[in-house]
């Protein structure tokens, strides 16, 4: 009964704050979802699928294939750039180990918008990058670099590359070295060695650090508003559009919900291949 | 494939402080563009201190941050303790639906948060992004505190409790100080994401309650000047200091760990 009592005064405050500031929300969006758009922005109270119909609308239909397709590429890049940077960070002296992984962490303390506009003074057409290449090409006419989709690809690889080296990081450091000698031992080559064992035992590292980088790039709205300009949308910026200027709550809160979705899914599929990559001998 | 694994190295470290030296380099630079070079001063330093807008933001965000940090590790922490020396039933719902504010994008939480506090008739002002910073901030404290939980044995807490001493003097005498560290370490990381949140906040605060992130970025918005170096220098500074907090906390947790056993 005491023990009752305990895991009670335990439980109640985040059992509270998660019913009523995490749970119910989700349920008021998801009933916006489902009404209709009053005549001056406010709502009617009236049901309606509306809302989802027009997610099948071309323009946005696009609109998520770019941003799917973005979050893609930029995962995929991060797994390049980040793969033989933790592969080689895993087998340095450990010594030194600790603090070229710090150096990786610092950028991503400092404020997300602070990084982003980083890239604006670079991209921008009186920019570093301009101005460096103007320098050294004397006919070098300025790039507009700044509120185009490789501005924003740049700054979403920029703002979650750290997700994706630090799993990556984890799952390489913790390979078991004897595989490797034995597979040389066994006259594998460096290659096949790498391919057979390396890879498939860092395989967690690389789900976690996929998701990690894209979840929250499929919903990003701070790079692309920044750094696109506003001109390429993504589904992030829609939504906000939806709140902020267009005043159509339904819709946005519509547009919420399949993003969510999407995320879900994701999440869904990670762990799902997690279990059945454990499950393999 | 050594040089070419090294070059990764070189290029992936560049491509990370690149722009961060940049800004930092800028905010010394007298010209009125930001990015073109003309001479070395203090000036946009001095301007900060004059600027009652930022001023005003800055005192908005350590609230905000403050006040979310400590409910937020007083909550993660009870329910760290909850989940990991409690067997009930609804354990693994409670375990998934806490994380789950971490793993759906920002702008749905941001939303979700919007639309119930407009139906439900709450103002927005600075007591609604309190509540919204409180949502993900009790999910990443109870993460880092159940990892100090699970890091240590309970042998300790029964030889107290064999020595006579009542349950709260064995929370209050041992496994408070075990997990402090823990405690620390989940309310700086709190305290940071709280600081550095701009999405959640942009939604859920009312019209006049600015915060540090959303006066930066109408900053960029809407006209930017060379004084946005200066102000991210000073948050970059900031930055650093906290990273070292963490690692000394986090550091002396290990050490002082391994002198106990």
């Amino acid at each position: 009964m005491r023990r009752n009592y305990h895991l009670f005064i335990l439980l109640f405050p985040v059992v509270f704050w998660l019913v009523c500031f995490f749970l119910l929300p989700l349920v008021s969006v998801f009933i916006y979802s489902f009404i209709e758009r009053g005549t001056y922005g406010g709502v009617r109270w009236h049901f309606t699928w509306e809302n989802y119909q027009r997610l099948f609308d071309g323009l946005y239909l696009g609109i998520l294939w770019r941003s799917v397709s973005t979050a893609s590429v930029c995962t995929a890049v991060c797994l390049l750039l980040g793969y033989p940077f933790a592969y080689y960070l895993a087998r340095y002296k450990p010594k030194h180990r600790n603090v070229l992984l710090l150096l990786v962490v610092v950028p991503f303390w400092t404020n997300f918008l602070i990084r982003t506009y980083a890239w604006i003074l670079i991209l921008r057409t009186e920019g570093l990058l301009n101005n460096l290449l103007g320098a050294v090409l004397p006919n070098w006419g300025p790039l507009e670099l700044l509120n185009t989709p490789l501005a924003v690809q740049i700054g979403l690889v920029y703002g979650y590359l750290p997700f994706m080296i630090l799993p990556l990081y984890a799952a390489l450091e913790q390979l078991d070295v004897s595989l490797l000698e034995a597979a040389q031992d066994l006259g594998a080559p460096p290659r096949r060695a790498f391919w057979h064992i390396t890879v498939p035992l860092s395989l967690p590292g690389i789900l976690a650090g996929s998701m990690l980088v894209f979840i929250p790039t499929v919903g990003a709205f701070l790079t692309p508003d920044l750094l696109g300009g506003g001109k390429v949308s993504y589904i992030g910026n829609v939504i906000d559009r939806q709140f902020k200027t267009a005043r159509d709550w339904p819709f946005g809160s519509a547009l919420s919900f399949m993003l969510m979705g999407i995320v879900l899914v994701g999440t869904v599929l990670y762990f799902r291949a997690l279990q059945e990559n454990e499950g393999q001998p | 494939m050594k040089r070419a694994l090294e070059a990764n190295i070189g290029l992936v470290y560049l491509f990370l402080y690149t722009p961060i030296f940049a800004v930092v380099v800028f905010s010394f630079n007298s010209g009125e563009q930001i990015s073109v070079w003309e001479g070395f001063t203090f000036g946009w330093y001095a301007r900060l201190f004059e600027d009652a807008a930022l001023w005003r933001a800055c005192r908005n965000s350590l609230m905000v941050a403050g006040v979310a940090t400590v409910i937020a590790t007083v909550i993660g922490t009870a329910a760290a303790l909850a989940i990991e020396r409690h067997r009930f039933r609804f354990r693994t719902a409670l375990v998934r639906v806490l994380y789950l504010p971490i793993i759906i994008p920002d702008i749905v939480l941001a939303i979700a948060l919007l639309t119930f506090y407009v139906q439900v008739r709450i103002p927005l002002g600075l007591m609604t992004v309190i509540i919204a910073h409180g949502v993900f901030n009790i999910a990443y404290v109870t993460i880092v505190v159940r990892a100090r939980l699970q890091g240590y044995d309970n042998t300790l807490e029964e030889a107290a409790r064999d020595l006579g001493a009542n349950e709260w003097q064995t929370f209050w005498r041992i496994t408070l100080p075990l997990i402090a560290p823990g405690i620390i370490g989940g309310a700086l990381l709190a305290f940071t994401l709280s600081i550095d949140d701009f999405v959640i906040t942009f939604f859920t605060a009312g019209v006049g309650y600015t915060t540090l992130s959303v006066h930066i970025y109408s900053l960029l918005k809407f006209g930017i000047t060379p004084k946005i170096n200066a102000i991210s220098t000073m948050l970059l500074a900031n930055s650093i200091v906290f990273i070292l907090l963490f690692l000394w906390f986090q550091g002396g947790a290990t050490s002082s760990q391994k002198q106990d056993f």
